[in-house]
């Protein structure tokens, strides 16, 4: 039997990731198919094997949510049911900056490769008249070298995938404070099938949507960090591509 | 006052010089079918406008027109959109209780299985500099060419 490969956005701490692994167990039962979870450290990584079609079910961020639509015939399938993508600019305690406006030209923003985190970033620059000339951007690896940046003065100010800075250690997170957070409830991370596995796509939605419904499929979202799935219609897919569209210049 | 619109349609609006600020990190969103009436409203939309949705789902978009808005920056915009394209421009909108609130705008067509379905609309923070320039601009657009 063919094993399908599924995999997830790189921008989740160690703790999400560990739910993933147990995500991937349940599946492979109700799906009574072989399933392989990959995980990438960096977006380059996971984006170079999208382009070499090697996965095939996906937790995807959502601008690469629009590209995977768009360019590589997947189709959404379901949402987490309790939460939406929005970005923080964080700053150290001390820090002189209190709002967006106190920014300077030459600020030294620490961001990672997360794209859609780093774009609402950048657009929460924009009223200060930054962009990404008059600012200096180093893309890291990891939300939590993003805040090592900010903690050794390397950086004036970080950009955050917002759940990710709240699992930043209480040691690290309480030495910073958040500058500016997005409210825009309408992106959010999207899990796609891919072209092999789209025949699944009716089982998997049933069984992801009653998950919430039995003890065992409750206990794997619990230890995801969610509390169940939203279907995901067609067109919620094509105006959330249209939004992120809106953003790109 | 009254305003009229491109069409030769008008109404009676009230004008307060009163600007009221727009939030930090929210987005703007609306949607409307192609001749421009709206069929979708956020909340932010919702806060920003002073609009219940009621009231704004199922009439045109230029229910937040500013009598300062120049008619040449919405003839732009649908010349763009139509032509299949994005728009990008700064707004000065006009809320139901007279104030108003400067966008950075972005409109995009929804095309559906290669057919134009209707319109995207997301707007952000826009910088002071900016509000500035295009304050400016659109006086002078006014004066050049009352409509
Ligand atoms: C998706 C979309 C969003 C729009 N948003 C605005 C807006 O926020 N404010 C505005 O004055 N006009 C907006 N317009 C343009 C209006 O449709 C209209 O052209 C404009 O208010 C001028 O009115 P008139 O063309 O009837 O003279 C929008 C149009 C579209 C298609």
């Amino acid at each position: 039997m063919q094993t399908y490969t599924l995999s997830v956005s790189p921008d989740f701490s160690p703790e999400h990731l560990s739910g993933w692994f147990i995500f991937n167990t349940w599946l492979q039962k109700s799906l009574a198919t072989p399933f392989h979870l990959e995980l990438y450290d960096e977006f380059e990584l996971q984006r170079r094997d999208i382009q070499l079609d090697k996965i095939d079910l996906i937790y995807a961020n959502p601008y690469d949510a629009a590209m995977l639509v768009r360019e590589k015939g997947f189709k959404a399938v379901a949402r987490p049911a309790n939460t939406s993508d929005e970005a923080v600019i964080a700053v150290l305690n001390g820090s002189a900056y209190l709002n967006i406006d106190d920014l300077k030209e030459g600020a030294k923003v620490a961001t990672t490769h997360d794209p859609d985190v780093h774009m609402m970033g950048m657009i929460m620059l924009e009223p200060a008249d930054l962009d990404r000339s008059n600012v200096i951007v180093t893309p890291v690896h990891s939300y939590v070298i993003v805040a090592k940046q900010l903690l050794k003065g390397e950086a004036d100010i970080g950009f955050f995938l917002k759940d990710a800075f709240h699992d930043l250690s209480d040691l690290i997170r309480g030495q910073m404070r958040v500058l500016v957070e997005s409210q825009i409830d309408v992106i959010h991370h999207t899990l796609l099938a891919g072209p092999n596995v789209q025949h699944l796509i009716p089982q998997l939605l049933g069984n992801l949507l009653n998950m919430q419904d039995d003890a065992k499929g409750k206990a794997v979202l619990e230890s995801m960090q969610m509390t169940g799935w939203l279907k995901m219609e067609q067109e919620d897919t094509e105006f959330m591509i249209d939004l992120i569209d809106t953003l790109i210049e | 006052m009254f305003i009229t619109y491109h069409d030769g349609s008008s109404r009676e609006i009230t004008i307060i010089d009163q600007e009221v600020p727009y939030p930090d990190g929210k987005l703007i969103v609306s949607r409307t079918d192609t001749a421009g009436v709206i069929t979708h409203a956020n909340q932010a939309f919702i806060e920003m406008s002073g609009y219940s949705l009621d009231e704004l789902i199922g009439i045109n978009h230029n229910i937040l027109r500013h009598p300062d808005m120049p008619a040449a920056a919405f003839k732009d915009l649908w010349v763009t959109i139509q032509s299949g394209k994005k728009w990008h421009g700064y707004v000065k909108n006009l809320r139901k209780d007279g104030a108003f609130y400067w966008v950075k705008a972005t409109v995009i067509p929804n095309i559906r299985n290669g057919e134009l379905m209707g319109y995207t609309s997301v707007r952000r923070k826009p910088s002071r500099s900016k509000v500035d320039a295009c304050t400016a601009l659109y006086a002078q657009m006014k004066m050049d060419m009352p409509s």
